[in-house]
């Protein structure tokens, strides 16, 4: 008969193995790969440390400092596994050095150097080197721990597809020397701009999917969230990491109310605001005070500075157009793109009026800057149909149609061309004056996009 | 590790640029040369004459053919090249950000592949034999 006592020792074993697993398994392969040097090998010995603790841990007890005792096991069975091969397949380089690894000294564990590599998993993984696709997969799948369906899935991919742009970019890590560690002082703005946008780019992909029926991917928003919470936690003084956060937080409060039940958008005007999610509202209005109070700020702490005051307003008609107009012109400065002024146009046309926007907007377009982005014909749309002029309305929101490719999006421009049509000249006006606004203001996406 | 950084750029621009612009860009080119010969980081490196200049051969079936060009189809040609050494990809970035070229055209960073030792003893002894 089993002894109860020992059967509750091993659950609990099992369960801490379990609870571990979840919490420091992407940190313990930051680490091997620092002390592997590669990271296939790395993986390996991470499932290979595990087993062990399956094993060991219900036998001998949860060890005192897991990670430490994981890196270590992981370690061993590197150095056992090459020696294993090196039976078979003497004099080859990579099994030599790994020969050489068991008469260094003990790894350094403890929880700083820890931190450290997950930064350096981190940085590899965002290199400016890598193209963003590429980027992106390599950070879900190393850092996120999802695994290649799961990303494949969230980008309408193939894991077929998604595996080979790994394979590719690990042997671009290897091939090309791009090393496993923190950018010096000098190389940080621009290669923690290049981990920012990685997460802009999950964020934005999880928050407005490019096609498919959902609006809203929220696995892929929170991987976002969690990481950039993780980076501010271990960079505190990175203005830009705190106005990324809150950017992301304040876009995420809204996430209830920017479809119906049926799938179906909700424009920012008419969301119930009640619905909002106030603790990250809260969240991010106080990242953005900090933010903005950094000696230098950057495009993301201005744009969330927009999102904040869409927040604050008590209904849409209140919002602070003028205090927003005046922050896209900022964000001109910083980090122009036709996508801000865009953005801009459809500020000022609610702080001037509809024709003042229009002007602008056309004035964009007729550059031939935003030509394919149906975003700025159906933002022309709405000032057409506020302005009382059906016709132009409806041809440009079939242009908006025949560009878009999210099926929510394609389905609201559809109904709102049959509104057009189904109503009377009088009415056309009202249909605009009903619905002051583009789509979300989460429209950058273009501007920092420029890489895809 | 080696790195060779190709520079790219339209050739046509040292013909329509004035005289004092291009003496500055030759200098900033010396004062590259010198600052990373000394480091030992520069390894080697020459300017290129412009593609009218070139000739592109082929072997096809045992026979040569051997051709004028290319000619440039792009906006930029290859116009020199510089073989460094470097401890790793970040540091090739930062010394190819400071080639002059990089102001007006584009590098190209490209890892030097390492044919191991044993591979080329191989091939020797295989022809050694042969």
């Amino acid at each position: 008969m089993p002894d109860p006592e020992v059967d509750d020792a091993s659950t609990q074993a099992r369960d801490a193995v379990e609870r571990v697993f979840r919490t420091e398994s992407r940190r313990v392969l930051a680490t091997l790969i620092r002390l592997l040097g590669d990271f296939d090998l790395a993986e390996e010995a991470l499932h290979d440390a595990f087993a062990a603790a399956v094993q060991q841990w219900p036998e001998k007890g949860v060890p005192a400092n897991p990670r430490a005792w994981l890196v270590s096991a992981g370690r061993f069975k590197a150095v056992d596994q090459a020696r294993r091969r090196a039976k078979h397949d003497a004099g080859r380089d990579a099994i030599v050095d790994a020969f050489d690894l068991r008469n260094t000294p003990p790894p350094d564990v403890d929880d700083e150097s820890l931190d450290d590599d997950w930064l350096r998993l981190i940085f590899t993984c965002c290199h400016p080197a890598l193209s963003d696709d590429a980027r992106i997969a390599l950070t879900l799948r190393e850092v996120c721990d999802l695994t290649t369906e799961q990303v494949a899935r969230a980008f309408l991919s193939t894991p077929p597809t998604i595996a080979q742009r790994i394979v590719r970019a690990k042997a671009k890590i290897r091939d090309a020397g791009i090393p496993y560690a923190i950018p010096t002082r000098a190389d940080m703005p621009e290669r923690l701009d290049a981990v920012l946008h990685v997460l802009y780019l999950v964020f934005s992909e999880g928050y407005s999917a490019t096609s498919g029926d959902a609006v809203v991917r929220s696995d892929l928003t929170r991987e976002a969230i969690r990481l950039a919470r993780l980076l501010l936690d271990l960079m505190p003084d990175e203005g830009e990491i705190r106005g990324l956060l809150a950017l992301m937080l304040l876009h995420d409060s809204r996430r209830e109310t920017r479809t119906t039940a049926q799938g179906d958008l909700v424009l920012l005007a008419d969301q119930d605001r009640r619905l909002w999610d106030h603790g990250e509202i809260e969240e991010g209005l106080a990242l953005v005070r900090q933010a903005l109070r950094a000696p230098r700020y950057g495009s993301y702490a201005v744009q969330a500075a927009i999102a904040a005051l869409h927040a604050q307003a008590p209904t849409a008609a209140e919002t602070d157009w003028s205090e927003i107009a005046g922050l896209y012109d900022v964000l001109l400065e910083i980090d122009a793109s036709p996508v801000v002024e865009l953005n801009r146009a459809v500020a000022i046309a609610m702080r001037d009026g509809a024709a003042a926007g229009l002007t602008l907007v056309d004035a964009i377009v007729a550059r031939g800057a935003l030509e394919n982005y149906h975003l700025a014909h159906a933002a022309r749309a709405d000032l057409l149909a506020r302005l009382g002029q059906r016709d132009g309305a409806v041809s440009a929101y079939e242009r908006a149609l025949a560009l878009a490719s999210q099926a929510p999006e394609r389905r609201f421009i559809e109904r709102r061309i049959g509104e057009l049509r189904g109503c009377g000249d009088a009415a056309v006006r009202d249909i605009g004056s009903v619905t002051p606004r583009t789509t979300d203001p989460f429209l950058q996406r273009g501007s920092r996009d420029r890489g895809r | 590790m080696k790195y060779l950084c190709l520079i790219y750029e339209d050739e046509t621009f040292w013909a329509k640029t004035p005289k004092p612009e291009l003496d500055a860009i030759m200098s900033d080119y010396r004062a590259f040369g010198t600052t990373y010969k000394a480091s030992g980081n520069v390894l080697g490196g020459n300017a290129l004459q412009p593609t009218t200049t070139a000739t592109t051969v082929r072997v096809r079936n045992g026979k040569m053919s051997t051709t004028d060009g290319p000619f440039a189809e792009t906006r930029e040609q290859l116009g020199g090249y510089y073989m460094l050494e470097a401890k790793d990809l970040n540091e090739a970035i930062q010394i190819a950000a400071k080639i002059p070229g990089a102001k007006t055209g584009s590098v190209e960073v490209r890892p030097i592949m390492e044919i191991p030792s044993s591979v080329l003893s191989e091939s020797a002894e295989s022809v050694l034999s042969a």
